[in-house]
């Protein structure tokens, strides 16, 4: 191949669009590493920290596409202390600096302030997308710079983001004449937003494909975007409908069957409250296409619907196509589970909480590593697995043994000695991301085997047996790792002795060094 | 992109608190061994149940509620008789995010599932079902009770109860102690309220006279 001129090569590179295939590619040669660099259009980073900014600039200059995530998973469960880090403006501003022509942004967890989405409307004149997952750190006037400065906006999508509302009227913003938008979701933003500039933004947005709204949007207004966006093809409302017999819900259903082109609805199966393990067997009979399913548990009321291991039998049952699970009960048993592994095959994701962390099966009063067990054992593609209830080691020996796909492990009050976490550092070749909560691994666990985390993106340990003096032997063998203990607020030289156990421990591998926006309380071994 | 529909399920459930309690409790649904975090070491005195649970309570800034029939304190673990559950709540479990959590809590406040409880007589061939929500007081509770099963109440007074009456207004709490109607603040007992069971003649006497 390298008897062929650069443009050959890059043409074919331009059919290799994956992000693991293109960092293959770069490693086969020098020129190969040349042509890819330059050819290069998107990038993900799983962990901003684990390179700078400015190397990225330096090695990618053509880039249009870049994915950032933050913080730790276990920050949503309000484990990372605030102020951790995750902050997006050094990398707009690297980017902005160098000119790069960025024209989508995808961040996950990360700290975004109106500086940085003033910085980033005015700086990219072909940016078309921006995307935030668990963002926190803006209000709705850095949605206002967004709106009236990016002219070739297509998509603005806000998932699950803490906002904080200035009452302006960023709606209003966007440009008479910006009539590019594909997709908006604002469903995350608490506050009022102006119905009529809604309206009139829908009213000339023809491209209009996905549109997920807040719960300030009232039913009949509801409607009249609907009557203006026949080609919709996604909807989300924010509104929860108290009565289904309402003259405004029968509208509603009207209109939405009328656009025939709708394919996805969200927000209106969060009526199905109460649902039970019965709710859960009328899905099951009758949404046989089901891939992906949350069951959350909401606020007591009695004791209405509880979900247990029946509802869940009864979707595996019905829903031969599912391979995305979250869902929250009371229990679960091992027979349960090895009749859901039986079934269900072809889970990739398996999530799953027993309200009561250390609950064993109530039938046999046994914990449920057979059951778990089942589960990686038949789903040979399972890729994320979060575990809960009553667990020995064995559950991480059957894990080690079986999960060959496993890429992300969450485990929380779990296991019996550190041979547990052993199993699975020694057992899941493709472990990216580990993290353990409450768990009685300590130090042997943790140095065993150190050359693990090389090949991994991070490990998370809190609340474990961990102490000082192995973190700062870990951080030591291994350079090429950043070791960051914090505890609760408290100041990182509160961790004088070596015997010390830490509350928080949370490594990654990186090229960028110890990272100079740590807080406080963090401590970089 | 072909059909797809991805599926969000609220669903009910008791309570999101881990209880601490040892093991047969009478509470069947909490059969955690008194350790969060080392749940496999079945064999632990009392003397170990409330070390660990301070180092719970350290590790990961608990805050115990006290269970309101009794005073809850460590020594209370040594006395193997009067096993009180205690109620933890751990920092990040259930692992919901914060803005999941806030909606849900809003959704409680806002929605219209209703709340409701059993309702049963001796003598009654069946059960019934009320909504408790519908409900602000007291007063129209039991008026609502009273037409449901054709019977009399009479004056409740936090002395005698539902005193000169043939029949009195019970209710399950969630502790699953049976307790007289009208003691607690109305908001309280709408909480705590599992079901509710008429009581008549010689028990309601019984009751009033407690």
């Amino acid at each position: 191949m390298n008897y062929f001129p650069d443009e050959v090569i890059e043409h074919v590179f331009d059919y290799v669009v994956s992000h693991s295939d293109r960092n293959s590619l770069s490693l086969v040669c020098k020129s190969w590493y040349r042509i890819e660099r330059f050819t290069r259009q998107r990038v993900f980073i799983g962990n901003c920290y684990s390179i700078s900014p400015e190397r990225l600039v330096e090695r990618f200059p053509d880039l249009k596409s870049l994915t950032l995530k933050g913080k730790p998973h276990f920050a949503d469960f309000s484990l990372v202390p605030h102020g951790w880090g995750g902050f997006v403006y050094p990398w707009i501003e690297a980017l902005a600096k160098n000119k790069v022509g960025l024209e989508e942004l995808r961040l996950k967890r990360m700290v975004v302030s109106d500086e940085s989405l003033e910085l980033l409307s005015r700086s990219f004149m072909n940016f078309k997308s921006l995307v935030l997952v668990s963002c926190e750190g803006f209000t709705t006037d850095g949605l206002a710079a967004v709106a009236a400065n990016c002219r070739s906006l297509r998509e603005l999508d806000l998932q699950e983001n803490e906002v904080e509302d200035h009452k302006g009227q960023w709606l209003s913003c966007f440009p008479e004449n910006c009539t590019s938008l594909v997709s908006l979701n604002f469903a995350c933003l608490k506050g009022e937003i102006n119905i009529g500039a809604l309206e009139r933004l829908v009213a000339r947005s023809p491209n209009l494909k996905s549109l997920r709204l807040n719960r300030s949007v009232p039913v009949d207004a509801l409607q009249r975007i609907l009557m203006r966006a026949p080609q919709l093809m996604d909807l989300g409302i924010g509104s929860f409908f108290h009565d289904l017999n309402s003259d405004a819900y029968a509208k509603l259903k009207t209109t939405i069957l009328k656009c025939t082109s709708i394919t996805s609805l969200s927000g209106f199966l969060e009526i199905m409250d109460c649902i039970g393990d019965k709710g859960l067997g009328v899905v099951a009979s009758t949404c046989k296409d089901l891939q992906e399913l949350r069951v959350f548990p909401s606020a007591p009321f009695g004791n209405q619907g509880a979900v247990t291991e029946k509802g869940l039998v009864a979707i595996s049952m019905g829903c031969r196509k599912l391979h995305s699970l979250l869902y929250f009960c009371h229990q679960m048993t091992n027979a349960a589970l090895i009749t859901v592994a039986k079934n269900c095959p072809n889970f990739i994701r398996f999530r799953l909480c027993i309200l009561d962390a250390t609950k064993p099966d109530p039938d046999t009063m046994q914990p449920l590593d057979e059951g778990f067990g089942a589960i990686v054992q038949s789903c040979k593609r399972l890729r994320r697995l979060s575990l809960s209830g009553q667990l020995t080691d064995q559950v991480f020996l059957y894990i080690g043994m079986y999960a060959e796909q496993l890429e992300m492990l969450s485990i929380a009050f779990a296991g019996e000695s550190d041979k547990g976490m052993l199993y699975v550092l020694n057992g899941c070749k493709k472990l990216r991301k580990l993290e353990i909560r409450d768990c009685p691994f300590g130090d042997t666990a943790l140095l065993t085997n150190i050359g693990k985390y090389e090949t991994m993106r991070s490990l998370w340990m809190s609340s474990c047996e961990v102490t000082v003096g192995a973190c700062k032997t870990l951080a030591k063998k291994m350079p090429s790792l950043n070791v960051e203990i914090f505890g609760e607020g408290e100041q990182a030289d509160c961790y004088v002795e070596d015997g010390q156990r830490v509350e928080k421990m949370y490594l990654y591998r990186t090229v960028a060094g110890k990272r100079e926006d740590a807080p406080e309380y963090v401590w970089t071994l | 992109m072909g059909s797809y529909i991805e599926t969000e399920l609220i669903i009910n459930h008791k309570d999101t608190e881990l209880r601490l309690g040892l093991p047969g409790s009478e509470d069947n649904q909490q059969s955690c061994n008194g350790s969060i975090v080392r749940s496999n070491k079945r064999s632990f005195s009392s003397e170990t149940t409330s070390v660990e649970h301070e180092s719970i309570c350290k590790s990961n800034n608990v805050s115990s509620d006290t269970s309101n029939s009794s005073t809850t304190n460590n020594d209370h673990d040594h006395d193997q008789d009067t096993i009180q559950p205690k109620k933890v709540q751990v920092v990040g479990w259930p692992p919901i995010r914060s803005f999941r959590k806030n909606s849900l809590q809003q959704k409680k406040v806002e929605d219209g599932c209703g709340m409701y409880v059993k309702v049963s007589m001796a003598g009654a061939p069946y059960l019934r079902k009320i909504d408790l929500k519908v409900y602000k007081s007291y007063s129209e509770l039991l008026i609502a009770l009273e037409n449901l099963f054709k019977c009399t109440f009479g004056e409740y007074s936090e002395r005698e109860g539902y005193n000169g009456s043939e029949c009195a207004p019970t209710y399950e709490d969630k502790d699953g102690d049976w307790m007289l109607v009208g003691d607690v603040p109305w908001n309280m007992f709408i909480s705590s309220c599992k079901r509710l069971k008429i009581v008549k003649g010689s028990e309601a006497k019984g009751l009033a006279c407690l």
